[in-house]
């Protein structure tokens, strides 16, 4: 499937990723690529197979609530970029 | 230097030829003498390592040690290490220092190894050839104008360089049989669910499965002993009883089937890749394995359904990359959009916003059925094609790759071509089966790796078929020429 600019610029903004302008068409190019590679799965009949999630066929694995280990908060903030008073800070987000 | 093997090193501690410090010592300063040619670490725990060592001679001393206790090895830097850097080789965390240590480093360090620093690998583990690394490309102890393969290319060439004994990997579509297989080391990817992903900085979680990289399957029947086991803090570990994976080495091959899937010896491969092979099979023929023709129909779809899979569990796995929390976050943003645009287009390598996007567009709105879920609906095809297969056969033969260790450089240019090197691997990730390579030969001085793959839970049987093959062929003792240790080589024909 081909893919334009203005289709990347919208999936960056959806990853949360800055695209420069000057790298736009290069993505635009290897990505559109890699879209025609996956699109060989199209001309493959897949009905009535079900869709493989975990390859044991799994399921999640429940435990009980109940607290399993410490509060770490101080190692936690210790690696963060930016904290104050045991918070994380980030820009505003409300004026 | 190194060229001892996890065993012997392990005997020689015993004996008390040498100590763990002293061999940790030596191991450390080799690194520093040697590694500037290979880029094969990203970084070093000297300190960690000595005290851990120290450790391992208490214990050696006290006669409580273990068979890995003080032997030194690397951890691929995908593995968390507490209170030690941990990069991913990704610029987003060049400082980030875990506060927890991986289940499988756990494991090793209650084992007494001694980790002596984390090894270079393909951003986030994405990659077939360690180019895609924010500390740059690692190269081929075997030709230092080739890859070692990726995306766990800097445990390969430590190990193949004679830096370390042994490293471990991980493996999402064949990150540690390809690049053994370039390298000529003896790497083994378990059944999905055999080794814990806790810690280990997860790239595509229904794939991913870490493993170890060695210089015999005695050793790594050695690592993988302590590497495996349930652990419930990984909600996808399986929980059922590890055997002892070097209980079975010597058991004969007589009687054992061995598929070879058509599929694996079309047009695309190097015919002299196919000459070894083919030698390889003769080889266990000769063992009393029974070689049987069969067919993995849908193989060729691994490429497009592992294209799909992967990048979106990717997407979805590395949004927690903000700059808020730890790693890198940009300069000056102007609010909270701008800061995590910035945060990850200036963290992230191409690559891996390349696979982020192609993740984010299969998952968005009106396209999960047709991409995400077809993709699975495939992944299914394939599992049952190797059930099918594995009712006829005890175990699958072919390559690992399609061709040896490529130039440096030659791939770089096109995604694409990259993606298609992964033909031969991607199909074990997506059943979840156990697979591995084993030494088979060489191709114009680079290495040619066997890929022995097996049904669920057969490490013992690969690790047994691969121990056998090394008893009768002297590949995987043969050492590369710049390394200095390859005096021997010439007179054996290498």
């Amino acid at each position: 499937m081909a893919i334009e600019n203005a289709d990347i610029e919208k999936i960056a903004v959806l990853a949360r990723l800055q695209v420069d302008p000057n790298e736009i068409n290069d993505y635009t190019n290897s990505i559109s690529s890699i879209l025609s590679l996956i699109d060989q799965m199209q001309q493959v009949d897949t009905n009535g197979i079900e869709p493989l999630s975990n390859p044991h066929d799994a399921t999640q694995r429940l435990r009980e609530d109940i607290v399993t280990c410490d509060n770490q908060r101080d190692a936690f903030i210790a690696i963060a970029p930016a904290t104050q008073d045991g918070l994380y800070l980030v820009p505003k987000v409300l004026d | 230097m190194t060229s001892k093997t996890l065993d012997q090193i392990s005997k020689d501690l015993a004996a008390g030829t040498y100590s763990s410090r002293e061999i940790t010592q030596d191991t450390i300063a080799d690194i520093k003498t040697r590694d500037p040619i290979y880029n094969s670490f990203i970084s070093l725990s000297e300190d960690l390592a000595l005290a851990q060592a120290t450790a391992a001679d208490v214990r050696i001393k006290a006669g409580t040690a273990d068979i890995l206790t003080g032997v030194p090895f690397a951890h691929k830097d995908l593995f968390c290490t507490q209170g030690h850097v941990t990069t991913a080789a990704s610029k987003m965390l060049a400082n980030f220092v875990p506060p927890y240590e991986s289940t499988v480093g756990q494991r090793l360090l209650t084992a007494g190894a001694v980790c002596v620093g984390k090894t270079n690998m393909d951003e986030f583990a994405m990659g077939s050839s360690n180019e895609n690394s924010f500390f740059g490309a690692v190269k081929n102890p075997w030709d230092l104008t080739a890859v070692p393969g990726g995306s766990s290319g800097g445990s390969a060439a430590a190990v193949a360089a004679g830096l370390v004994p042994a490293a471990t990997g991980t493996d999402t579509g064949g990150s540690i049989r390809q690049p053994a297989s370039f390298c000529n080391l003896t790497g083994i990817k378990p059944t999905y669910g055999r080794v814990s992903r806790f810690g280990i900085i997860a790239y595509a979680s229904s794939l991913d499965q870490a493993g170890p990289m060695c210089q015999s399957a005695q050793d790594a029947a050695m690592m993988l002993n302590v590497m495996a086991g349930f652990d419930d803090q990984d909600s996808t570990s399986v929980n059922q009883e590890t055997p002892d994976y070097t209980a079975d080495l010597n058991l004969p091959l007589t009687g054992l089937k061995v598929g070879l899937p058509k599929e694996f010896f079309g047009a695309g491969l190097n015919p002299q890749v196919a000459q070894c092979i083919m030698a390889a099979v003769k080889e266990i023929e000769a063992l009393g394995a029974q070689i049987i023709d069969i067919s993995l129909p849908n193989l060729e779809l691994s490429i497009p359904a592992y294209y799909v899979i992967a990048p979106s569990e990717a997407s979805s796995n590395l949004s927690r990359f903000d700059g808020v929390r730890y790693g890198y976050r940009c300069d000056q943003p102007t609010d909270l959009m701008d800061f995590y645009c910035r945060t990850r287009a200036q963290g992230f390598g191409t690559e891996v916003k390349r696979r982020i996007m192609v993740g984010t567009y299969a998952l968005s709105e009106g396209y999960y059925d047709a991409y995400y879920v077809k993709a699975q609906r495939i992944r299914r095809m394939i599992k049952d094609d190797f059930a099918r297969a594995l009712s006829q056969v005890d175990v699958i033969m072919g390559p690992v790759a399609p061709s040896p260790a490529f130039d440096l450089g030659s791939n770089t240019k096109d995604p694409v071509a990259m993606y298609l090197e992964d033909i031969y691997t991607l199909s074990a990730n997506m059943a979840g089966i156990p697979a591995m390579s084993t030494p088979a030969g060489f191709v114009n001085g680079r290495p040619v790796g066997l890929h022995i793959m097996g049904n669920y839970f057969a490490e013992a049987k690969l690790l047994n078929i691969a121990h056998q093959y090394q008893q009768v062929t002297d590949w995987h003792l043969q050492k590369p020429p710049s390394t200095g240790l390859a005096a021997s080589n010439q007179e054996k024909g290498a």
